[in-house]
Order: C-alpha cells, then sequence, then structure tokens
C-alpha cells in the first residue's frame, strides 16, 4: 500500500496513467495500434525529440526557455552535411564531431548572451532562432544536401539494429537519456542546475556559480540540438535549409511540459520528460491510424502544451493520489 | 530646533543632485530609435533615390503596417510585464475563419465579425491562462502560438482561400495621401499614446509592470487592466489579420509567419524595457518606422531575405542590450 502510495504520489504517475489509457483507448478503435510493429513506429518517432527534451529539460529547470533549439539542429546538420558533400572521402563518424561541436557553439553564445548582458532567454533566443536559420541559408547557399552526399554508414544506422530490430538511433537516444539521468542526479553541477532554478536568489549565496551553470546549461541544450542535426541527416537522409528542425522547439517544449517539468523552474525529471515524448509519439503514431490529417498535428501539440500546463496547475503539483485526498477532506 | 540644525546638512549631502534636464530629455531609448531611423534613412537614400519620396516610404510601410499595429499594442503589455507571442498565429486563425465563412456564404460583414470575435476569443484564452491561471504568459503563448497556427492549418489545409474581388486592396484606397493602414496606425498611435501617456489607467500600467505587488496594496486592480490588455491584443491582431486577407487577396494558414519577430522587435528597439514598467508608444512608433526603411532598403540593395532574417535577429539582439544599457545608465 504504501510503495503503491508512493508510485502514486510521484509527478510520472500521471503521465503513465495518460499514456496506458490514450493507448487503450486508440486500441480499442483500432486493435493494430497495440502491436509491436507500432511500438517500433513509436520509438522511430522519439529520437529527435528525445534528445532535445534532455536538453530543454535543463534550461527549463534552470529557469530558462531555448526557443532556437530548431535552428541550432538546422544549422549544425547544414554545416555537416556540406562536409560530407565537399569532403567525401572523410571519415563518416567525424560527422558527430562537427555537428555536436557546432551546436555548442551556438548554445554557448545563447548563454552569453543571457548571462553576460542579464538579458531573458526568451527574447535572445528568439532572436537567435532567426539568426540562425537566416545562416543556414546563407551557408548553405539556401541549397539542399541530397540524399546521395549523405553516407550510406550513417543513414544505415536508422536502419539497421543491433537487437530487436530497433535501430541504433534509438539506443543512442535513450543512451543520452540515461547519461542526462546521471549528470543530474549524481554530479554536483548537474544538482546545481535545480538548486539555480529553485531560488536564483538563494542559489550564488550558498556558493553556486550561477553564470557557468547558466552557460553550461545553454551549451549543452545547444550540443544536444547539434547531435539530434546529424541524427536527423541520418533519419531522413537529406538536410534542407528551410525544413530541417523548423518547428522542432515546439514538439520539445510540449514533451517537456508534458513530462511534468515545471516552467517555473527547480522541478522536472529525466523520466517524466522521457514519458512525455513517448505519450507524443503515441499520439504522433494514432493519428494516421485514425485517419486524421497530418495538417493537425501542429494543432494537436498546441493543445497538449495548454492542457499540460492546465495539469501542471491544477492536479499534478500534489500527484494524482492527492485527487483522492482531496474529494475525501 | 537643534535637531534640525544637525539634520540639515546630512540631507543636503545626502540628496544625489538632480539630474540636468536635458539629459533627461536626450539620453532616452526613443531618442536612439529616431537617431537611427534618421542614420537608415540617410543610409536608404544613398543605396535609391526612392527614400526621399515619401510616397514610396508610405507605400512600404503598408507592407508591414498590420504587424505595426499589433506591435503598438504588444507595447503595453510588455510595460506590464507581460508578453505575448500568439498575435502573428492569432492573425492567421482569424483570417482563415473569415475567409472559410465568407467561402460558405456567409456575407461579409458577418464574416469579418466572426473574424474579430474569434480574435477576442482567442485573446480571452491568453488571460485566463495567464491571469486567472497565473501561469507565465512567455510559455502559455508558445502554446496558444502553436495552438492557434494548428487551428488554422486544420481549416485551411494546405490550400490558400481567396477573398472575393471588392475585398481586396484596402492598403490600395487612400486616406489624407497615404494608404488606409498607414492612417489607421497613425491614429492608433496617436489614441493609445494619449491612453498611456496622459490617463489613469496608462500610468496604472506602468506601475504594474514596475513592482505588481505594490500596485496590488495601491490598490490598482492589476488583473482586471492586464485582462484588457490581452483582451485588446485579440482584438488587434484579428483587425490586422482581416488586413492582411484584404491585402494579399487570398489567406493561408501561414500568414504572417514568423510575425512574431517584427512585433517584438518593434517594441524593443523602440524601447521598451523587457522586464516591464518602461517604454513608450512613441518609441515603437518611431521603431515601426525604422524597421520598414531597414527592410525595404535591404530589399533595394537586392539582399537575399535570408539575410535579411539574419539582420532581424542581429538587430533584436542589439536592441535589447541597448535599451538596457541605457535604462541602467540614466535610472537607479
Amino acid at each position: 500500500m504504501s510503495l503503491l502510495r508512493t508510485l502514486l504520489l510521484r509527478r510520472e504517475a500521471g503521465i503513465a496513467v495518460m499514456i496506458v489509457l490514450f493507448c487503450l483507448a486508440v486500441g480499442i478503435a483500432k486493435p493494430q495500434f497495440l502491436t509491436l510493429e507500432s511500438l517500433r513506429i513509436i520509438l522511430l518517432l522519439t529520437p529527435l525529440i528525445l534528445i532535445g527534451a534532455m536538453g530543454q529539460m535543463m534550461v527549463i529547470v534552470a529557469r530558462h526557455v531555448d526557443l532556437s533549439i530548431g535552428s541550432m539542429l538546422g544549422f549544425s546538420a547544414m554545416v555537416t552535411g556540406m562536409m560530407f558533400k565537399f569532403q567525401p572521402e572523410i571519415w563518416w563518424p567525424l560527422g558527430f564531431v562537427v555537428s555536436i561541436g557546432i551546436g555548442a557553439a551556438l548554445g554557448l553564445l545563447n548563454g552569453v548572451l543571457v548571462t553576460l548582458f542579464r538579458l531573458p532567454a526568451i527574447i535572445v533566443t528568439l532572436g537567435t532562432l532567426n539568426l540562425y536559420r537566416g545562416l543556414t541559408y546563407i551557408v548553405s547557399n539556401a541549397k539542399q544536401i541530397d540524399r546521395q552526399y549523405v553516407p550510406a554508414a550513417l543513414k544505415s544506422m536508422s536502419q539497421t539494429s543491433p537487437i530487436l530490430g530497433i535501430p541504433w538511433i534509438i539506443f543512442m537516444s535513450f543512451g543520452v537519456a540515461l547519461l542526462t539521468y546521471w549528470f543530474v542526479m549524481h554530479t554536483r553541477i548537474g544538482r546545481q542546475v535545480y538548486a539555480l532554478g529553485s531560488n536564483p536568489v538563494a542559489a550564488p549565496l550558498r556558493g553556486v556559480a550561477v553564470n557557468r551553470v547558466t552557460l553550461m546549461v545553454f551549451t549543452i541544450s545547444g550540443a544536444l540540438s547539434g547531435l539530434a542535426g546529424i541524427m536527423y541527416a541520418s533519419r531522413w537522409g537529406f538536410v534542407n535549409p528551410s525544413n530541417t528542425g523548423s518547428g522542432f522547439e515546439f514538439q520539445v517544449i510540449a514533451a517537456v511540459v508534458i513530462g511534468g517539468v515545471s516552467i517555473n523552474g527547480g522541478v522536472g525529471t529525466v523520466l517524466g520528460t522521457v514519458l512525455g515524448v513517448l505519450l507524443l509519439g503515441c499520439v504522433a503514431a494514432a493519428l494516421p491510424l485514425l485517419g486524421i490529417a497530418g495538417t493537425t498535428q501542429s494543432a494537436i501539440y498546441g493543445a497538449v502544451i495548454l492542457i499540460a500546463l492546465l495539469i501542471d496547475r491544477t492536479v499534478r503539483q500534489q500527484g494524482i493520489a492527492s485527487l483522492s485526498t482531496r474529494s475525501r477532506a | 530646533m537643534s535637531a534640525t540644525n544637525t539634520l540639515a546638512p546630512v540631507s543636503t549631502r545626502e540628496a544625489a543632485p538632480p539630474r540636468p534636464r536635458w539629459q533627461t530629455i536626450v539620453i532616452r531609448p526613443e531618442t536612439m530609435t529616431l537617431v537611427l531611423l534618421i542614420v537608415a534613412l540617410f543610409v536608404a537614400s544613398l543605396l535609391s533615390p526612392y527614400f526621399l519620396d515619401v510616397g514610396y516610404i508610405l507605400r512600404s510601410f503598408a507592407l508591414s503596417g498590420e504587424f505595426a499595429m499589433v506591435a503598438l499594442v504588444l507595447t503595453m503589455i510588455i510595460i506590464a510585464g507581460e508578453i505575448d507571442l500568439s498575435p502573428a498565429a492569432n492573425m492567421a486563425l482569424s483570417a482563415c475563419l473569415f475567409a472559410f465563412a465568407q467561402q460558405a456564404g456567409v456575407p461579409i460583414p458577418l464574416a469579418v465579425l466572426i473574424g474579430l470575435g474569434a480574435g477576442l476569443v482567442m485573446g480571452v484564452i491568453n488571460a485566463v491562462m495567464v491571469i486567472g491561471l497565473q501561469i507565465p504568459s512567455i510559455i502559455v503563448t508558445i502554446g496558444t502560438l502553436t495552438l492557434y497556427r494548428g487551428i488554422a492549418q486544420v481549416i485551411a489545409g494546405d490550400k490558400s482561400i481567396r477573398v472575393p474581388e471588392y475585398f481586396i486592396g484596402i492598403d490600395k484606397v487612400m486616406i489624407l495621401g497615404m494608404p488606409s493602414t498607414v492612417f489607421m496606425f497613425l491614429v492608433l498611435s496617436v489614441v493609445l499614446a494619449l491612453v498611456l501617456g496622459t490617463t489613469i489607467y496608462g500610468r496604472q500600467i506602468y506601475q504594474i509592470g514596475t513592482n505588481e505587488i505594490a500596485a496590488k496594496h495601491a490598490g490598482i486592480r492589476s488583473q482586471r487592466i492586464k485582462f484588457i490588455l490581452f483582451l485588446a491584443m485579440g482584438l488587434i491582431s484579428s483587425i490586422a489579420g482581416i488586413l492582411t486577407a484584404s491585402r494579399l487577396g487570398s489567406v493561408r494558414y501561414d500568414l504572417g509567419l514568423g510575425g512574431e519577430l517584427q512585433m517584438v522587435l518593434m517594441a524593443m528597439l523602440g524601447g521598451t524595457y523587457i522586464f516591464g514598467g518602461r517604454g513608450s508608444i512613441l518609441g515603437t512608433f518611431l521603431a515601426a518606422w525604422l524597421l520598414v526603411v531597414v527592410s525595404t532598403g535591404m530589399t533595394v540593395a537586392n539582399i537575399s531575405p535570408a539575410i535579411q532574417l539574419t539582420v532581424l535577429g542581429i538587430l533584436l539582439i542589439v536592441a535589447i542590450i541597448a535599451t538596457n544599457f541605457i535604462y541602467s545608465r540614466t535610472q537607479r
């Protein structure tokens, strides 16, 4: 009983229940939804969002927000793609280094603007969202990197799998999630992100180097966007200056907010964020099965963000068990 | 008696000398905007003699007059310490609803009312989430931005909806020698500047933005005022959306896409303080013209839209850095 109670009191319980209910509801309407094949489809929809969400989670926990991740993804994917195009003989795993490095540099610039000039992250990243997108057009000369330039080995990472037919990029994204879990739960600077977000006034008094932590979360967010960038090239096989990563920020913010990361900072777990990403993946996988047009996706993401905010505001702050206690009282 | 004697020198020593009057007038963000506007006009006129033609500038302004109108109300919202990123999406959804209704056979005046009503409802949704539920406006309007444009996409799909021939071209109608959108922008600027600068409500908006808790203790109904601001935002966005529909002649779900950057940029370039409590309609008014001259100038100079996007992004960051710097120097 007490174990069940602690489980239900956790913020993640609500979202897990939502996933189960949603899958059951869709499964009753369309039984083919509850198969291993659709699980594979759901998982294939998630890696990019999952990786972006890990960075965004840290940024939001530290009481900031990063709107520029989609453009950072696009820019680093584009530069990496151009490297493959003009230096075809290059050792392809170097693409990961380049893409992550460029993403980290762009993220660092966001962080510098936020810390050095004491500017609100929302406006800075709204500016860099457009700045980086413009730079992507400039470096690429508004031309797409076509399929034949992306190395076959890179593309096969999204198709071949070590076990169970689950492709490499899914393992990589869950690896990133595990690393993030270790980082925010078991390292000093990871805990400091939470300290900063819980109380930005008290944190420096307790010896948290606020600027360093802020710079770090933005750099990590950029680096993970860079990683998502090269995985985009692997998953879709092309890089387009206008499409690649556009709207990515809304999917990621939706996933993070559903995952129970509080926009007031200081609260949020890796497990919750992973569940949030999975719920988003379930919704995206269910839409075509239910015969709902792809044009509704954006509306659904928006509605999901708002509903998650409402739930965060009302129910989830005390966990799902509070519903029963409140009704009894 | 002796107490006043000992106190007097202390008070004179502690009081800072008043700032010279010319400084309080000259060192303001609006001055920066004005100087930039003059510089931009000068550079642009070197690029193309057309910029010395008032008619040309007015016609270029008509292309972004809708955003400029929304930016005026956005300025008031930012001064009150909130932000709204959803107006561009609101424009798209109201315009789509309007176009969809008239295509379904609803008479035009009623269709316009539907569009405006939808804008108001969207404003109410934002207001209820921000004021009623106390969720930060940044994240709420990111959500509603996605939602509103998403619904517009559901309604319009990938097609564009045409509006009837006689409804097209409101920007070509001239009032007092200027395109009607520019005229409306001028009128709205004057009205809002009077509201913000001379009425009690206007001063209360500044007080809410400076310190909301203190404002509440002073008896200011901050929730009511913010609610009205978000309503006004919804209404002006839908008006802007329908005006854009009339200018373009057809409506797609991506109408005004990315417009939130331009609106925020106009407010920031005009010296509105992002943390609230400072700013003016005059600043945003000047910044709107500045932005039009800059973007038209870049188009005349054959700079590609991609580079223009980059320039706008850089401008936004530079504008907030400069504004913060000026405020940190001139005020305690």
